[in-house]
């Protein structure tokens, strides 16, 4: 054989060191855009951090107040935990327009169930649960089996959980004083407690456990891995071992469980049952926001849940900052909106493998 | 001999294509079988259906003499069959580690993976760099980097590195060389020998004469959907399989 054709033969003296290169001189914006593809949900703790330095100047150091900072703990708890169920959809590539009627539904089943039919608050509470979690395998078998647009099943679902709750509620309030003095667990989530002179609430401890198992389960579980896959590429992820269909089921189950929790959640933070609770219209698109300020991609796949509940306090920060600046309501939407298109434009630089 | 995995009347139609036209198929215990065919002659489909990947219309699998019918790609594997497939199967934005364990994750010992079902980085990334360097997949600098960021070259050696490390029974190569560089394709080539002495039976499909001729044990030719023939390769030159599998001459003993 000529040289020629036995080229492959040089191959048997290569090199069998892993390759390794220095580090170039990438500069301090390199480091930044590597520490930033690394861990996504940084920029939504910059951003967080400079907002409550940039409202803290603005508004004077009253902002800085132990008290300030618990309110907009306060405030953003329903939507954080409802940002939380978002996420999980959004990773798998989907999206739930329900998360906010599911949430009210579900504060009406646990009151109604109480005043009702006289059932014990904890089992209503465990009623209402078991139900939210049945109303998310629903969305999940028609997402997972029949193979509908995740959008399109929620919208429907969206709609129906509201009329549903109409209904069956009668439109129909259950005031906080006859909570407080016949059912009080319902109001569980709602007790207070001192911290360090901050006033926090359960709901708010409910809220920064849920992101933190969640955060475990996606990053160091199995399942984790799999919810990631799933939204990447469903079709790799079937073919390389995962169920696929599984997967989706267990996240809208426990999506709507997470929602179940927000019901219960909404009641410690309002006093009262209102079917009419402004949640069930804008919680789908307040949870969006959250998740898309978070970092989360839309398309699946990539993010970390700790940037959806960053993004929960940017809004909520804004919120209250503003408020206490005496600012116009709108400079809250049209800031937040910005937020949300600046979110997507950095989130696409970080993108860029090259770093 | 009974073939370790044998097909007889295979179908697969997709609305008006004909995928899989009535094909058999027979793979023999420790052989290295190649498959070869023009583009769109349905080779890849034909693996497929051995593989749980897709599910035939009409006909019958047996794997060591007991029928099957697998209806996902996890049953085939549960069984000791593994594949490469042609466009890979990895998660772009996952980890190589990741990747290699998708759906067979280790857990730490202990409490923390008993109850907490921990996964076992550590273990995962040192297995994953083992078999990667097995492969003498040297250039990938780091266990942990999302597979988007691989070449294309660095992702199928993954993608092997996975079925070879995982395949019990069999082991399935859809064009595992296609994106491969010089020294790359050659351990490959030595990876089938390796596997082969370990007595697991492989099916690859390739374009590549010299390396089909010189690792193949026997040919199958798949033409329009179905098998044409099986061919030794010490009997048969290169343009005649060629001339067969493109329809420019017919084997001995097949009608035309
Ligand atoms: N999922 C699919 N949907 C429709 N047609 C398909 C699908 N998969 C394969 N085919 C068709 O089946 C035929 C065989 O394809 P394939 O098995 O990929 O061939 P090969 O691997 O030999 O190049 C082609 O005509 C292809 O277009
Ligand atoms: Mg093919």
């Amino acid at each position: 054989m000529s040289d020629n054709e036995n080229y492959e033969a040089a191959v048997q003296s290569a090199s069998t060191e892993v390759a390794s290169f220095e580090e170039q001189g990438k500069g301090l914006l390199g480091h930044f855009h590597h520490a930033l593809h690394a861990t996504p949900s940084l920029v939504p703790l910059i951003v967080l951090l400079s907002s409550i330095v940039i409202f803290g100047i603005v508004v004077g150091s009253n902002f800085f107040s132990a008290y300030a900072l618990t309110l907009i703990l306060q405030q953003v708890q329903i939507v954080g935990v409802l940002a939380a169920a978002q996420t999980l959809v959004i990773l798998t590539a989907g999206i739930d327009l329900s998360v906010g009627a599911i949430a009210v539904f579900i504060s009406v089943i646990m009151g109604q169930f109480t005043f009702r039919y006289g059932i014990p608050a904890p089992a209503a509470v465990i009623c209402g649960l078991a139900i939210g979690t049945g109303i998310g395998a629903i969305s999940g078998w028609l997402v997972s089996r029949v193979k509908l647009p995740p959008f399109i099943v929620t919208l429907g679902m969206w709609q129906i959980v509201l009329a549903a709750n109409y209904l069956y509620s009668a439109n129909e309030t259950i005031r906080s004083q006859d909570i407080a003095t016949d059912a009080p667990f319902l109001h569980f989530l709602g007790r207070t407690f001192e911290l360090g002179g901050a006033k926090l609430n359960l709901g708010v401890v409910l809220m920064v456990i849920l992101v933190a198992v969640l955060a475990y389960c996606l990053r160091s579980t199995a399942w984790g891995r799999h919810v990631y896959a799933v939204g990447d590429d469903p079709e790799a992820a079937k073919l390389a071992g995962v169920n696929v269909n599984q997967t989706l089921m267990s996240v809208y189950m426990l999506v709507g469980f997470i929602c179940a929790l927000a019901g219960w959640v909404m009641i410690g933070r309002f006093g009262s049952v209102s079917p009419s609770a402004t949640t069930g219209t804008f919680g789908n698109i307040q949870s969006i926001t959250a998740v898309v300020i978070g970092g989360i991609s839309l398309f699946g796949g990539r993010g970390s849940i700790l940037g959806a509940f960053f993004g929960a306090l940017i809004v909520g920060v804004f919120e209250l900052g503003l408020r206490m600046a005496g600012a116009d309501a709108q400079w809250t939407y049209l800031l937040i909106g910005a937020l949300i298109i600046g979110a997507v434009t950095v989130d696409q630089w970080i993108r860029k493998v090259s770093a | 001999m009974e073939p370790i995995l044998k097909a007889r009347g295979l179908v697969k139609r997709y609305g008006k294509v004909t995928a899989i036209n009535h094909s058999d198929f027979d793979l023999m215990p420790g052989e290295i079988l190649a498959v070869i065919g023009d583009n769109g002659a349905g080779k890849s489909s034909i693996v497929k259906a051995l593989c749980g990947a897709v599910i035939p219309d009409e006909g019958e699998v047996w794997l060591e003499g007991k029928k099957v019918n697998f209806s996902s790609p996890i049953d085939a594997r549960d069984a000791g069959i593994e594949t490469v497939y042609q466009t890979l199967a990895m998660s772009p934005a996952l980890s190589i580690a990741d990747n290699m364990f998708m759906g067979r994750e280790l857990r730490k010992p202990g409490f923390m993976g008993k109850w907490l079902h921990q996964l076992d980085r550590p273990a995962m990334e040192k297995f994953a760099r083992e078999k990667l360097s097995e492969l003498g997949l040297m250039t990938i600098q780091n266990i942990n980097q999302a597979v988007e960021s691989l070449s294309g070259g660095q992702r199928q050696g993954v993608a092997v590195a996975r079925a070879a490390a995982f395949g019990s029974k069999v082991i399935i190569l859809d064009e595992p060389t296609a994106a491969l560089g010089v020294k790359e394709s050659r351990k490959v080539l030595e990876l089938i020998q390796d596997v082969r002495s370990r007595g697991i039976p492989i099916i690859l499909i390739s374009h590549n004469m010299p390396h089909v001729f010189e690792v193949a044990d026997r040919i199958h030719i798949h033409r329009l959907g179905r098998r044409l023939a099986i061919i030794d390769p010490k009997q048969h030159s290169m343009s005649d399989a060629v001339a067969y599998m493109t329809g420019a001459q017919v084997p001995d003993g097949v009608a035309a």
